[in-house]
């Protein structure tokens, strides 16, 4: 670039020349310099100019575009989006064996206050305090004229507190839509079921949880939107189960006990049609757990599957099956039970030291001899014996698709001494659940194969392993009749229904100290019906039964648990649809003869 | 004539002042200035009864007080437009001295009023906000220095106002008052390519822009609630925003008649920052393009008159005050419609606001006063035969 100098000389030397100051010159160089370059500048701003003349005029017109979109559309109804993933709050249903509704949920409303909006606070907290008993009035109007901008008042309202709230007429008492589980048929099968409780929660809805039972167990499945809410089938079985419990609520009331447990098991697929335990609770309304006392007295602790007692004789049944699967016996063979007999220093009595002299197999179990099973145990030796039990599922919680399940873990020795293995083989020194009995029980009942023991609708049989021969099943089967129609379980005889069943009466041990209590038992009664081809199994037990209709006391299952599995079996065989058999009917004679 | 020649009677050297006055004005923008501060008014009326009620006035007192602001800054307007330029100049220095100072001592002894963020002083009958007067005295201000700057020999005035802009930015951004700052800085960017920024460094400072706003969004919460509720393309109809689109729905073309509006009891801020909502609902769709035509037809008018300007200071100064009064009214209405992220801003001479009004009719008058038709020496340009 050639630089015009300011002062050119040629002309500086001629202004000399003249006389001129040649100041002038440069004066009036730079002001044409000025000149251009303010010219140069206001063009290049004229430009600049221009383009944000248009750029706020296009701005101006989009702003109007966009303000004449929106005028043109409908306004919707507002309606406010959930923030991130929305709560999926719908749950499967959970149905019977043949489909009735066991849990359902029902559309309810939540109950809060925006206490920003509200018009009368003090007037709101005084109706919402006559419409719900268990608000505080002063602890509302505190929360609705505080700081607060937003306060839960109910989660859950009914139809008629809804109406109630509505005709408050306050605005800033709003319903948030609520999915709430419920359980139709109040208590009945409460402890399968459980309960839920509300998750995640938020104005539009809230997450339904389930908190115990089969609603925890199968939570995620019962959640999960892929399985498009179809409903959960149960194996239990509604009517069956309302007369079990029913029957069993009467028993344990006319036995005066403390506790009752049933448990109806179909012995080919290990479906627990039944389960009751008493007391019970509404899932609907599920208590909260006792901070005081033993667990294993609130109406929450389920006595079938998580209560584990020692359930004394009825477990006879398995030393003889075992010892005749074996081999070692057959039922004539004859067992000398006379006293006296001590295994690791240990007297081995009998039931009122009873002294039944020399018996044969069959009638161990229809007298219910210790020491003749002891005796039996020793025989079988303390490793056969364990793997037997533990092949029919008592060294395991049982597998029962419930939460409370895995708190059913079965009590057995440290160490298993021959000592051991004599108690246990007359039902003393190992605890089990009711549940795990009726496993056990279903084996004998079909024919020699274990069973898992399930609470979801099987499609056919589900025989495990086989555990015993069929001969050993058959002839206990026998063992089991003659019990009922010969034995200590007199009481349980079904007309038409060929019962057969072992009892037990097994002293409770004291909480503390070691020993156990004179005066207070569990009496179980295991029952298979029809005893020629068993097609169920029924475990009843009663907690601490007192029978004080005769002139003393008595305890023992074959006046407690007994009559209560009998009346038992007698309202539900019809409804499992057994026929009932009463033999060969007598020929008919015709009047005219 | 005798007389004239001889002295005894005293000639005017120039032509009366009200009739050059009226002579050389933007007739047009004054009038369209008196048509929306009518229409605020006027909306005023549908907007501020809810407002009065709940502070416990009666119903049209925030109307009147709007109207005795009004006459206020209307007579402001007048008065500044009378001006000269040079004039308007030296009172503005001042102004923004003054102004400057009180916006530094405002962390001592200015009030927030319990709003979180300290803009204010508490006169008793009306609050200052000395940011909404420092605006267009700053304007004026950075224009005579950028002018300066293109003298031979010149102060390098660019450099000085920009760290003046940089300054007032950094207080206003500690009250905080991220919307005043954005616009200061606005206004200064606007005059600064006018006055020939290089093109490189505009497209750097626009990358500046987008890194402090990511720098903002990181660290204010305030601001990413912001520009979050802006992303998100569904409208929680329980914000400000969702009742104004909802208002603006309802309005349609012709509106749902005077009075019958809703919108105004349910939101906080509709004598303000939301009262083309307002307009939107009651007047519908007719009112609202009539008001960004008025607001259009100033903004354009003024670029469209400065280009002819050959004064560098004039020129900068108009484009500052055309831009920021420009931009204002489009902030406000672009977040009512949510082409841009939520921010509380004053919609020009209709909103209700006692400072900011005057403010606006004293930045007008300027504008007025920059806009006014004057002599450009073009015959100068037609004797050198520079005339393009």
């Amino acid at each position: 670039m050639i630089r015009t100098p300011l002062r050119p000389l040629a002309r500086i030397l001629e202004a000399r020349q003249k006389g001129e100051n040649p100041d002038a010159i440069e004066r009036e160089n730079l002001r044409i310099r000025h000149e251009q370059m303010r010219d140069t500048a206001r063009v290049r701003a004229e430009g600049r100019l221009l383009v944000l003349g248009v750029a706020f005029f296009c701005a101006f017109a989009i702003t109007g575009a966009r303000m004449a979109t929106l005028a043109a559309s409908e306004p919707a109804e507002p309606r406010a989006h959930t923030q991130g993933a929305s709560i999926v709050s719908s749950r499967a249903d959970i149905v019977d064996r043949k489909g009735r509704i066991l849990a359902t949920n029902m559309d309810t409303y939540s109950l809060y206050a925006h206490p920003q909006q509200m018009i009368e606070p003090e007037r709101a907290a005084q109706a919402l305090a006559g419409i719900f008993p268990d608000l505080d009035e002063a602890r509302l109007l505190r929360d609705f004229t505080g700081n607060r901008k937003f306060v839960w008042v109910r989660k859950k309202l009914s139809p008629e507190q809804k109406q109630a709230v509505h005709d408050i007429g306050e605005p800033g008492l709003l319903f948030g839509p609520r999915e709430m589980r419920l359980y139709p048929n109040g208590t009945l099968a409460a402890h399968v079921m459980g309960g839920t409780r509300f998750g995640q929660e938020g104005v539009h809805s809230a997450e339904v949880v389930g908190s115990a039972g089969i609603e925890r167990y199968f939570d995620a499945l019962l959640r999960d939107p892929a399985r498009e809410g179809a409903p959960l089938a149960l194996s239990l079985d509604l009517t069956v189960q309302a007369a079990v419990e029913r029957v069993l609520a009467s028993g344990m009331m006319l036995m005066n006990a403390k506790g009752a447990a049933a448990v109806l098991m179909d012995v080919h697929t290990g479906e627990v049609v039944s389960i009751a335990s008493l007391p019970t609770f509404d899932p609907n309304d599920r208590p909260m757990p006792p901070v005081t006392g033993s667990p294993a007295d609130s109406p929450l602790f389920n006595r079938a599957v998580q209560g584990v007692y020692e359930l004394g004789s009825t477990f006879k049944i398995f030393t003889a099956a075992q010892a005749m699967d074996l081999g070692l016996v057959a039922p004539e063979t004859q067992i000398d039970t006379k006293p006296p007999m001590r295994v690791g220093g240990f007297n081995i009595g009998e039931f009122r030291n009873k002294n039944y002299g020399t018996l044969s197999i069959e009638e161990i179990i229809i007298h219910s001899s210790n020491r003749g099973t002891a005796k039996l145990a020793l025989q079988i030796g303390n490793e056969r014996q364990q793997d037997f039990l533990r092949k029919l599922g008592f060294f395991e919680p049982t597998p029962v698709e419930i939460t409370e399940a895995q708190g059913g873990q079965p009590l057995l020795p440290k160490t298993w001494t021959d000592l051991s293995s004599v108690t246990i083989s007359y039902g003393h020194g190992l605890s089990s659940s009711p549940l795990h009995l009726a496993a056990g029980y279903s084996a004998i009942a079909n024919g020699g194969y274990a069973v898992k023991p399930t609470l979801l609708r099987q499609p056919g049989p589900q025989y495990g392993p086989r555990v015993m021969s069929e001969r050993a099943a058959e002839r206990s089967r026998v063992m089991l009749r003659k019990v009922v129609t010969e034995g200590t379980a007199s009481f349980g005889e079904v007309k038409g229904y060929q019962v057969g069943g072992k009892t037990g009466t097994a002293d409770k041990p004291r909480e503390r100290g070691g020993g156990y209590y004179d005066d207070k038992v569990i009496a179980t009664f295991a029952t298979i019906f029809p005893a020629h081809a068993p097609e169920y199994v029924l475990v009843v037990t009663l907690d601490e039964p007192v029978d004080t209709m005769g002139e003393k006391p008595r305890r023992t299952a074959g006046w407690t648990a007994v009559p209560v599995a009998a009346e038992m079996i007698g309202r539900i065989a019809p409804l499992l649809g057994l026929r009932p058999d009463y033999g060969v009917p007598d020929p008919i004679h015709l009047a005219s003869d | 004539m005798t007389e004239m020649v001889y002295g005894t009677v005293r000639v005017r050297d120039s032509e009366p002042v009200l009739p050059k006055w009226w002579r050389t004005i933007d007739k047009w923008s004054l009038s369209c200035i008196l048509i929306l501060f009518a229409i605020g008014i006027l909306l005023g009326l549908a907007a501020s009864p809810p407002l009065a009620e709940r502070n416990g006035f009666e119903a049209f007192h925030y109307v009147q007080r709007q109207a005795i602001f009004g006459t206020v800054a209307l007579i402001a307007l007048v008065v500044t437009s009378l001006m000269s330029p040079v004039l308007v100049r030296r009172l503005a220095v001042v102004a923004f001295l003054v102004a400057f100072v009180a916006l530094a001592f405002l962390p001592i002894f200015g009030t927030d009023f319990g709003k979180g963020a300290v803009r204010w002083y508490s006169l008793g009958f009306a609050s200052l906000q000395p940011s909404e007067f420092l605006k267009p005295a700053f304007i004026i201000v950075a224009a005579w220095m950028m002018a300066a700057s293109q003298e031979i020999g010149g102060p390098p005035g660019r450099l000085w106002s920009f760290f003046l802009v940089m300054a007032i930015v950094l207080m206003l951004a500690m009250q905080p008052d991220f919307g005043q700052a954005c616009l200061i800085l606005f206004g200064w960017g606007v005059m600064y390519f006018v006055a020939g920024a290089p093109m490189f460094l505009l497209l750097g400072m626009a990358g500046m822009v987008v890194l402090a706003g990511m720098f903002a969004y990181n660290n204010s919460e305030h601001f990413a609630r912001r520009i979050d509720g802006y992303l998100n393309p569904d409208i929680d109809p329980t914000t400000q925003i969702g009742y104004a689109t909802n208002a603006i729905q309802e309005g349609g073309f012709f509106g749902v008649g005077v009075g019958e509006g809703q919108v105004k009891w349910s939101l906080p801020d509709a004598h303000t920052d939301f009262i083309i909502a307002v307009a939107a609902e009651e007047y519908g769709l007719v009112l609202v393009l009539f008001i960004i035509c008025l607001y259009a037809s100033v903004v354009v008018r003024s670029l469209l008159r400065l280009m002819k300007e050959r004064d560098p200071f004039i020129r900068l100064a108009g484009t500052g005050l055309a831009c920021m009064f420009g931009v204002q009214a489009m902030i406000n209405m672009g977040v009512a419609v949510r082409l841009l992220p939520a921010k509380g801003m004053t919609l020009p001479f209709v909103s209700y606001g006692g400072s900011s009004l005057i403010a606006m009719g004293i930045s007008v008058g300027m504008l007025l006063a920059f806009t006014r038709t004057r002599p450009q020496g073009e015959i100068g340009d037609i004797l050198r035969g520079r005339l393009r």
